[in-house]
Parts: C-alpha cells; structure tokens; sequence
C-alpha cells in the first residue's frame, strides 16, 4: 500500500513559462539532463584542448609555437594541462554525462515517473555542479595558474602552497574547493537517483523489468553516495594543511625548493593516499558502468535479441559496484605497502575480471545469432565492448605487484586507463547520443556523418592508445615533459610523433560530431514516430521530444520485461513493456 | 521457445514496482496549482537514510583518518577534553528525549504541549552549540589551538564537523515549527518525524565522536 502525503490531486503537473524557470533554473530532468550534456560537452572539449597542447609538445618538444611565452611550453605549463585535463575529463565529462546526463534525462521516463523525486534539490545539484566547473576554470585565470599537482593531487606538494610549484597557491587552492563543491553536487545527485528508483517505478516495473541502464545508473548511484562523501572529507583535510597550519598530510623535515619546512611534522601522505583512492576507484566504476548498461541496451536492441543471461547481466554489475570499493590499494602498490597487504588487493583486483568477464560474455552472447543492425548507435556500442575488452585486459597485467612495481609511473598505465575509463565510456557516451537524439530533439543524427565519425573515432583512440602500451613497456615515464633529455627516450620520439598525430586527426573528428549534433538538431531528419528503433522500453511509448511531465498525465503500467525481443509467436519482433498482454499480436 | 505462444508471456504483477502512479516533486512543495502528485512519503524516508549513509561515510573517512594518523606519527599529544562537553553531551542527550515528547503531543493532537517541547529541543541544539563553542574556548585558553598538534586539529575539525550537520538539523527544526504546513506537499507530522531521526542520528553521532575523541587523545 503506498500512502500520499495530503492526498495531492492527480494529473499532469503544469509547464513552467517563463524562460528562466522553463530552461534556466529548470526543475524539469529532461531540461536538467541536456544541461548536464551541455555542460559536459563544453568540458570535453576544453579537455580535448588542453590534450593537444599536450600532445603538440610531446610529438614535437623542440619546435617553437607562437601561443608560447618565448616559443615553448615550460615544464609548468605542461604539468598544469596534465592536471585540468585530467580533471576536468574526470569529473565535468565522465561523471557528469553519462549519469547526470543521460541518467537524468531517462532514468525517471524508463521507470514511468513524471520527474525525479526531489526536482529542486535536483536542479540545485546542476548549479551546484556549474559553479564548481566555474571555481576550478577560474584556477587558471589566478596568480600562478593552474595547479599542477596532477589528478590526484598528492601531498606533500599539493598541501604547500606557492613554494611546491607555481600552480600550487591559488590555483591548487581553487581545485580543492571546487572539488569539494562538486562532491556536494554530486551526493545530491546521488541521493535523488536512488530515492527516484526505488520509490517512484510505476505499477509493474519490478527489479526484475528494470532496463539494464537503469541498474547501472541505480549502482552508479550508490558508488557516488557512498564515495564522494570520503573525497568530500579529503579535500577539507588537504584545505585545513594548506589554509590552516595543520599536518594531516604533511610529513616533517621536507626540503623544498632549497627551503627547509619547519612548520609542519608529523603527517602522512599515504593517508591522502588511501582516502583519495577509496574515492578515486569506485569513480572509474561511475564513469564506466553506465556505458556498460547503455551498451547491454543498445546491443539488444539492434540485434534484436532479449540480453543474454539478464540476472547475471545484473549481478555482475553488482558484483563489480561492491567489489569496486575493495581495491582501491591497487592504485598504492609502489608507496610501499606490505607485501601482504598488495596480495589481498592484487587478488580482489583481479576478481573484478569475474563480473567482467561475464558481462563480456553476455555481449557477445547477446549478438550470436542476432539479426544486428550496424547503425550509428550500434556502432558505437560494438567499439565500447571492444574498448572494454582491450583496456581490461592491461588491467589484470596491472593488477600484479610484481608486473605493476615497473609498469605504475609507465605509459602503460596512461593506455590502460585511457582506453577503460576514459575512451570507453565517452563511446557508451556516443552511443547513448545516437541512440536517445531522436527523443529528445525528434530528429535523427545524420548516419552517414555519424559513421565517418565513428571510424575516424575508432580507428583514432586505439592509435592513439595502443602504441602507449609499448611506451610503457619500454619504460617510458609518464608525466614526463622532456622527453629529449634522455638517449633511450629519444629513440621513442617517433611513436610520440605518431600519437599525436593519431590524437589531432581523432580530435579533429569531433568536430565532425559536433556539426552533425548542430546540423541534425535543426535541419536533421525528423522522427515522426515515437517508436524508430522499435525498442521496448517506455520512453519509446512518448512522443518525441517528451512533454513536461512525459506521460501526459496518463499512467503507463508495465506487462514486459526490458528486452522482450523476438519472441516466438508474436507478429513483431518486439513487445514494448507497456503493451497489455491481450494487445500484443500473434503470428499468423 | 518454438511454439511457444503469447498467451504464455508473464501476467502483469502490478503492484510490486515503486509507485502505483506517475509521482513526482518531492521537494517542489509551494504547493502550487495543477494537480501535481506528490511523491510518497516513504521517498523522503528513503532519502533521509541515504542522507544518513552519505554523513556516515563522511565522519568514517575523518574517524579512520584519526586512527591512522595518530598511529603513523610520533608527534601525536594528548588534548584535554575541555570539562564543558560533557554538560553539552547531557545537553544533547536530553534534547532527544524532548523531541520524543513533543513528537507524542503531536500525535496527541496537543499542539501546544508540541510546540512547547519542540521549541525546548530547538533551545537545547542551540545550547549544545554554544557549548561546544565554549568548549573551544577554554581549549584555546590552555594553548591548544588547531593546528598546535594533530591531536587538536582532529578535535576541532570532527566538533566543527558535527555542528554543522547539527545546525543543520536546527535549522529543521526550525523549519517544522515555522512554515505553513496547510499548503505543503507533506504534513507536519512527517516533517517531525524526520526531523526526530535526524535528530537522534546527530546525537548518536556525537556520542560516537566523544568516544573516539575520549578514547583516542
């Protein structure tokens, strides 16, 4: 029995009008959503910007650029792209699109609610969001610019202030903050995904009917709930060190920069360390497990087949949720830990090949036999698995002290976490772009820019990527900002020359994206039906774009499970989870 | 299955999803016009443990960091546990039982024995606040300031850290006594009753915190 506060009428909820409450500070998730989309789109691309500068240095360290002080980059300047590019991929792109995103925008249609549970709460977790993005641009408009303490900005020299680097005053002080900030925005998220899925599914639409994007965004969910919450105290462990004297990270004795630090003593900086990690590896799951539920999805439906072995599909997307909080040492195995304490996490790490594993399996399962339809979504979908796949596969290398004690500070581990989270997931990004652009526009990508987009992708991230890993093997640092000043080094020079040249012909191809997102937006072919791929699950039973409250006021109950694709006696190849079982056609 | 047919497909099991209807806005409580249903009162139960689960996890990544740094240095002293906050944990403690009795008055019906007792535990989150600020104070006053030891930096920071959520929960309770419930999305009674588990969970917390801060220094 479900019991309403105060009775409340029933019917749609009205529009808001004017511009601001309708696209601004929008209560709306679908409008919530696409802000999330934008907002990550305009990271991306600022991302993809700071890579090639990047990129340009490495390929060629001696040649003179006029948008250089003098000509060239300094060492500074290259390790504070490193670390915007970084984070800024990491939180604003990968955390953002695919859950606050896409999750926003269908999370709350698939389950048949009108909105999210708490609509206010979730607009505040867009601008809570915006306003961190805004805190942590501003590090590079500050005195010394921005930090340059990577991603992960270990202590001692992300706690010193000025004296560690350039980047490392105001510029460091600002990252802090507006991570901090983004931790706030993203428990608010977090909280209002869970509550929205577990109270608000509509008649019928039991775990066991869930889409598999919409578990993935649930555990997503739960990651974040229960990890930013750790990152959040972090950062105001790492703030108090700098802003305010104390010593939780900071050891005594250090010497910087010929200056003997006397005003601290005492702390750890491994206990960064193991906060930070206990954050940062349930996040590469953030990042990655909602491009795996959107692959599983689109893998179904344009092979149209039910997902093989759903349960397992489930449990391993479960499994590698609890396990993802297990292994966060894995990320420490060169700090010096006990030996003892590597194995245990050597053997949880490579655990996670189990779910994986499985999943993987499911995929191909799910495509054998299946009549697949190679579109733009599709496409896309294929190359996450084959992404997931090649960049897993380093991982259980990695997963070894012994084979990580060399590989850690290589290349290698630059290839590996590129291709798994970050690569991965922006192709469950696209994927989920080709696949839901004609509901939530009501037109179509165009698919002929879209494929060229796709090969030119594919082809271009594992040019990219794969020759890293034999950077690393040959023992190539990474971080490193010359690479000329060592002999073997310079015997790589010709791969680097062929990365970045892969890298602005990959880059460049996101240009091609972005006019078929403009182009199609406006003048790309319209989808008259609701239902174009015909799939199954309910936000395929709306029209296109969706109206305000998505079901019209009208209540959709759900017959199906997600992916009930060619079922033997039906007429049609698909069985949408709304249909009534005394509605669905039989074969002649 | 070959032949099987769609007579045998799975008969609706209505009623084991979420919602029995399309709820939404549960925080959107101007109550304004159109009909808009609220979303079930079990949604704000159900964000308020997650709320919970995200504090707990908060205080459990500051309660190991205690652990750890004061089993890794050597430059850990002991703070002296200003003699205040034990006046404030009875402070506290007793504020929990307030907010018991004015939520039965308001089961009762009693509004004013509710609005009584309600505002002697809002009274008393204030004084427990005050309290710990004068517990400050006097630690201040013996040269223990945040950043002299670890030991006092973890002191001030886990204090600073359970008021905040604590003025938190003032602010709700607060809230409970002061707006217009007639034209909200969720009653009165509700909103107690989450402001009472908050409540209790912010003082169980500080007894956690006293202990750890007792214990450890």
């Amino acid at each position: 029995m479900v019991t309403h506060e105060n009775g409340g009428g029933h019917g749609h909820h009205e529009p808001p009008s004017g511009f601001i409450r309708k696209y601004v500070f929008s209560i709306d998730h679908k409008v919530i959503g696409i802000q999330y989309l934008c907002l990550a789109l305009f990271s991306v691309f600022v991302g993809m910007a700071l890579s090639a500068l990047m990129r340009l240095h490495l390929g060629w360290p001696l040649a003179h650029w006029w948008f250089f002080k003098g000509g060239l980059m300094t060492p500074e300047q290259y390790l504070a792209l490193m670390t915007m590019h970084g984070t800024i991929m990491v939180f604003m792109v990968l955390t953002t699109a695919p859950q606050s995103g896409f999750g926003n925008y269908f999370l709350p249609i698939q389950i048949g609610a009108a909105d999210m549970a708490f609509p206010v709460l979730n607009m505040l977790s867009f601008w809570t969001t915006f306003l961190s993005l805004v805190v942590m641009i501003a590090a590079f408009f500050v005195s010394g610019g921005a930090p340059i303490g990577g991603w992960t900005s270990y202590p001692p020299l992300s706690a010193l202030g000025e004296m560690a680097g350039p980047g490392q005053g105001a510029g460091e002080t600002l990252w802090i903050v507006g991570l901090a900030i983004f931790c706030g925005a993203s428990l608010m998220g977090a909280l209002n995904f869970i509550t929205t899925l577990i109270d608000l599914r509509v008649k019928g639409m039991t775990l066991g009917r869930l889409p598999l994007t919409c578990w993935t965004w649930f555990v997503t969910a739960i990651l974040g709930l229960l990890a930013f919450g750790v990152l959040l105290a972090a950062c105001i462990l790492l703030l108090l060190d700098r802003v305010a004297g104390t010593s939780f990270f900071i050891p005594g004795g250090l010497v910087i920069t010929d200056q003997v630090v006397t005003w601290h003593k005492g702390g750890s900086p491994l206990l960064w360390q193991h906060l930070f990690w206990f954050f940062g590896h349930p996040e590469v799951y953030i990042a990655i497990l909602p491009g795996m539920g959107v692959a599983s999805h689109l893998l179904s439906t344009f092979s149209r087949k039910p997902v093989f072995g759903y349960r397992a599909m489930v449990a391993a997307i479960c499994g590698i949720g609890f396990l993802g909080f297990c292994v966060w040492g894995h990320h420490m195995f060169i700090s010096g830990m006990s030996p003892y304490s590597a194995f245990a996490f050597s053997i949880l790490t490579m655990t996670i090949g189990v779910p994986s594993a499985i999943k993987t399996f499911n995929w191909l399962g799910t495509l054998w036999g299946g009549k697949i339809i190679f579109n733009c979504a599709m496409l896309f979908a294929l190359g996450f698995v084959s992404l997931f796949v090649s960049g897993g596969l380093s991982g259980l290398f990695l997963a070894q002290p012994s084979l990580d004690l060399y590989l850690h500070d290589a290349y290698f581990v630059v290839a590996h976490f590129h291709l798994i989270m970050g690569v991965a997931a922006i192709f469950g990004m696209f994927a989920g772009m080709y696949f839901w652009f004609p509901k939530m526009f009501g037109r179509f990508l165009n698919e002929t820019i879209g494929k060229i987009h796709f090969w030119f992708t594919f082809i271009g991230v594992y040019c990219i990527f794969m020759p890293m890993h034999f950077l690393g093997l040959a023992g190539h640092p990474r971080r490193y900002f010359d690479t000329t000043a060592v002999d073997y080094l310079q015997k790589l020079q010709p791969v680097h020359v062929f990365i970045s040249i892969a890298a602005f012909i990959t880059i460049g191809a996101q240009f091609i994206f972005l006019f078929n997102f403009f182009w199609s937006l406006f003048w790309g072919e319209e989808a008259k039906e609701e239902n174009p791929w015909h799939a199954t699950t309910l936000e395929w039973s709306i029209p296109s774009p969706p109206p305000f409250d998505n079901f019209g006021g009208h209540e959709p109950v759900v017959y199906h499970g997600p992916y009930e694709f060619s079922v033997p006696g039906a007429a049609d190849d698909y069985i949408p989870q709304h249909l009534a079982p005394e509605l669905v056609r039989k074969a002649e | 299955m070959p032949g099987t047919v769609i007579d045998d497909i799975e008969i609706i099991d209505a009623g084991h999803g979420g919602g029995t209807g399309t709820p939404a806005g549960g925080d959107d409580d101007s109550g304004s016009p159109g009909g808009r249903k609220p979303v079930p009162r079990r949604a704000y139960f159900t964000a308020l443990q997650l709320g919970l689960a995200a504090i707990v996890m908060f205080f459990m990544a500051l309660a190991s960091s205690y652990i750890v740094r004061k089993g890794l240095g050597n430059d850990w002293q002991r703070t002296p546990m200003p003699p205040v906050v034990w006046f404030n944990t009875a402070i506290l403690l007793i504020s929990s039982g307030t907010i018991i009795l004015a939520r039965r008055k308001l089961d009762a019906k009693d509004r004013d024995a509710f609005r009584t007792w309600w505002w002697v535990t809002t009274g008393l989150g204030l004084m427990f606040l005050a309290g710990q600020i004068v517990a400050w104070r006097q630690l201040a006053a013996e040269g223990m300031m945040l950043a002299t030891n670890p030991s006092s930096s973890f002191f001030y920071l886990l204090t600073a850290a359970h008021g905040a959520h604590l003025a938190g929960g003032i602010c709700a309770l607060f809230y409970v006594t002061s707006r217009n419930w007639k034209r909200s999305r969720i009653s009165q009674s509700t909103a107690a009753e989450l402001t009472s588990i908050y409540w209790h969970f912010m003082d169980g917390l500080w007894v956690f915190l006293l202990v750890l801060l007792t214990l450890g220094r």
